[in-house]
């Protein structure tokens, strides 16, 4: 049911035509196409009944997001659904979420600092207490959608020092605040994202979401969950590829004959197709994960799968595009859209060495216990 | 076998690299290191430098040009002007035409058409591939139907790399339907103002125009204009593909990207400590620069065979395979050494005198554009494929 609905939507509104134009609208996107998510309920997907959604959870998520990725849709939904959405859902946010869920306001997680690349607590941003509530200072980087977005999640410190585990929290503060400051620009894969500057920016004691001093666990729990949703996305993307490229292997033609009739190429396709069933099988994997309060269970699954996608996904992408010659370069063909989104899904949230050491170090922790 | 520099030849670097240090414009010098764009303009600058001092096309015979080096000379040389961040020559006038006009051209074309490739006059492309006709070239379709003592030139080029600077261009069209389709070719040499001549950019995967569609309406070409004898085309342009492989490797390239490489990853931090300090992706480099070792080695093999280029075998294609691979997997390590910032996309950061800052390290600004360009090497010049099959052919006979 789901499924149906969501390949209709990429059916009718993704033509590879269609998202050009979306991208080229100021926000990035179509915010026709994400009233539409909110009709359709998909905006809902993953709140439970209780917070006025409809209570999918991994799975759904995953069906949703594998569709998406085989559209290169552009619209913030990993951005502002999953990781606001989730974040916002851990801290049982209600009202935010019923704000989410309606359509009508778009957010965005400031969380990012220049000097962190991957580590998640490195955390430099401070909130520091004032009368009736807190004082925001610092500088975001890769604020995903953060142009488009009219709130802000920002992650600050109210205790501890960089790059410390506990002393993390997260506020809420809207966009055109005084004194937040937002460069947007694009990405590599035709998506958006901002810098964001936070100059005294003042918020009150209720802006604050979750516990004071203890958003990580948070943070790394919904982070897992966003990486879950980004697998499944590249699962989408790979399938689109093989597809592609089975398409031209079959009716380009070179020497008389179609190019899919040689068995170098054949064989190369068979990998691309091998990596692309590997990638759709962590997706589930990553799924069955999502909602696991088990954080060294989650993040073994959720790891394991960004490694190998992100591998498999480069692989998948490169070959698409070697396989397809010169046209694979161009950017009128889709082809390359699709390479570029999956080395972007790599750089994002940690890339494969990322996670191949977060795996290896879970096995060295793992390994000392059971002795 | 001696690899290592005689007296002679260290003197030679030596006065290669004080060349090159007195004389490579700063402001190119710094675009070429931090591999942000270069204009015409940039390559022509610096290839009318080393016209001046006479080393623009060293391999070339001296009667027409050339620097009588040795090839153990043009090797250093082109080391020396890569790591010192030397913009690449354009390979076109150079080392493709230049070689084949030597070879099979008419005195007049010689007389007409070297000295304005070694001066840099005259910027040219290749008319090869069409939309039909990529890693089986053979069977292109672009037609020269003779008429007097011109060609009438009709049909279509793609991937024209650089048409939208190019003066003139070399070009591959058919002029008699033959059983054998390699027979019925011709080499033609094309005025790119000519009526009848219409360039479409088309856009690549980095966001810039490097490569061109080229549209033939009746274009008139002057039979003096035709390369070597009619119908014997493809014999030219093997020989000048035989060149084009000998340079592809890009070693002299790759070992400048890959101190590029090694300085991003101590700038880098993760966790606090510098990218470089990081064990695996320490191991990671360590691999890419063993192959290159390897590979400018092999490189040095084959310049010390005393054999003709274009009578080297498979080593071309040899050389052009890996030295690619290595390429590819240097702009994929720079790419990952960008972690995160591989994301944004602000080519106008890039531009001279542009005041648009860069998001994030300014290093990491031009690495994704890089790693999506780059790979076209394994595409163009013939593929990877195809040079594998040449390697096959040669070895194993079928």
């Amino acid at each position: 049911m789901l499924r149906d609905t969501v390949d209709r939507l990429i059916a009718d509104t993704y033509r590879f035509e269609q998202r050009r134009v979306y991208m080229q609208s100021p926000a990035g996107f179509s915010r026709e196409n994400w009233r539409r998510f909110a009709d359709l309920g998909l905006l809902g997907l993953p709140f439970a009944e209780s917070f006025g959604g409809i209570g999918g959870g991994g799975v759904e998520v995953m069906v949703l997001m594998n569709a998406f990725g085989r559209g290169l849709v552009v619209e913030p939904y990993l951005a502002c659904v999953v990781l606001c959405g989730g974040l916002l859902r851990e801290c049982a946010a209600m009202r935010p979420i019923a704000d989410l869920i309606e359509g009508e306001t778009i957010f965005a997680l400031a969380h990012g600092e220049r000097q962190a690349r991957y580590a998640l607590a490195d955390v430099a941003t401070t909130a520091r207490r004032a009368a009736g509530g807190y004082v925001l200072n610092g500088r975001k980087t890769l604020v995903l959608n953060g142009d488009s977005a009219d709130r802000l999640l920002v992650s600050a410190r109210t205790a501890g020092g960089s790059r410390d585990r506990r002393g993390i929290t997260l506020f809420l503060a809207d966009r055109d605040a005084k004194g937040v400051g937002v460069r947007g620009y694009p990405t590599n894969d035709g998506m958006r994202a901002a810098e964001i500057d936070f100059d005294a920016v003042r918020v009150g004691a209720d802006a604050v979401v979750g516990e004071v001093d203890d958003a990580l666990p948070v943070i790394e729990k919904v982070v897992d969950q966003t990486i879950a949703a980004l697998v499944a996305e590249a699962s989408g993307a790979m399938t689109a590829l093989c597809d592609l490229t089975a398409d031209y292997l079959k009716t380009r033609q070179q020497f008389g004959r179609p190019i899919g009739s040689f068995q170098a190429l054949q064989h190369r396709f068979v990998e691309m197709l091998l990596a692309s069933e590997q990638a759709k099988s962590m997706a589930y994997l990553a799924a069955t994960a999502w909602d696991s309060n088990d954080a060294a269970s989650r993040a073994r699954a959720v790891s394991a799968a960004k490694a190998e996608i992100g591998r498999g996904g480069r692989f998948v992408g490169q070959q698409a595009v070697q396989l397809h010659g010169g046209i694979g370069m161009t950017d009128e063909y889709s082809v390359g859209h699709y390479f570029k989104r999956l080395t972007m899904i790599d750089a994002l949230f940690g890339n494969a060495d990322h996670h191949l050491a977060r795996f290896a170090d879970m096995i060295a922790a793992e390994t000392a216990a059971a002795q | 076998m001696d690899l290592s520099l005689n007296a002679g030849e260290r003197a030679f670097r030596d006065e290669a690299r004080a060349f090159v240090a007195d004389n490579l414009p700063p402001v190119i010098r710094r675009k070429v290191l931090d591999g942000r764009p270069l204009k015409k303009d940039d390559y022509v600058a610096w290839q009318k430098i080393l016209h001046k001092r006479g080393w623009i096309a060293p391999h070339w015979p001296v009667e027409w040009g050339g620097a009588g080096w040795t090839p153990i000379q043009q090797y250093i040389f082109e080391e020396e002007t890569a790591s010192a961040g030397a913009p690449p020559i354009i390979a076109f006038g150079v080392h493709m035409l230049g070689p084949v006009l030597i070879a099979y051209g008419s005195e007049a074309q010689k007389k007409r058409y070297l000295p304005r490739i070694l001066a840099s006059d005259d910027w040219w492309c290749q008319g090869f591939s069409e939309p039909n006709a990529g890693s089986d070239l053979a069977s292109l379709r672009t037609r020269a139907r003779r008429e007097g003592d011109v060609y009438v030139l009709n049909g279509q080029k793609t991937w024209t790399t650089y048409a939208q600077y190019a003066d003139m261009m070399f070009c591959l069209a058919r002029t008699a339907d033959t059983a054998k389709k390699q027979e019925g070719i011709s080499f033609l040499l094309l005025d790119m103002k000519s009526s009848g001549v219409t360039v479409r950019p088309i856009i690549t995967l980095d966001g810039r125009g490097e490569i061109n569609e080229v549209f033939f309406d009746d274009v008139r070409i002057p039979v003096s204009d035709r390369v070597g004898e009619e119908n014997r085309g493809w014999t030219y342009a093997k020989y000048l593909l035989g060149y084009e492989r000998t340079n592809i490797a890009g070693i002299a390239r790759s070992k400048q990207q890959l101190r590029r490489l090694k300085s991003i990853a101590a700038a880098e931090t993760s966790n606090g400590r510098p990218l470089l300090d990081d064990r695996r992706f320490r191991e990671k480099i360590a691999a890419v620069e063993i192959e290159l070792m390897a590979l400018e080695m092999t490189n040095l093999r084959v310049l010390a065979d005393g054999r003709p280029r274009g009578e080297l075998g498979y080593a071309p294609s040899l050389l052009k395979i890996k030295g690619t691979e290595i390429q590819q997997s240097i702009t994929e390590l720079l790419l990952e050494a960008a972690g995160p910032f591989a994301l944004p996309f602000v080519p106008e950061a890039l531009e001279e005198g542009s005041n648009v800052a860069p998001v994030g390290p300014a290093h990491a600004a031009p690495l994704a554009p890089q790693y999506f360009n780059w790979r076209k090497v394994s595409i163009f010049g013939g593929s990877n494929e195809i040079q594998k099959n040449v390697v096959a052919k040669m070895v194993l006979g079928f």
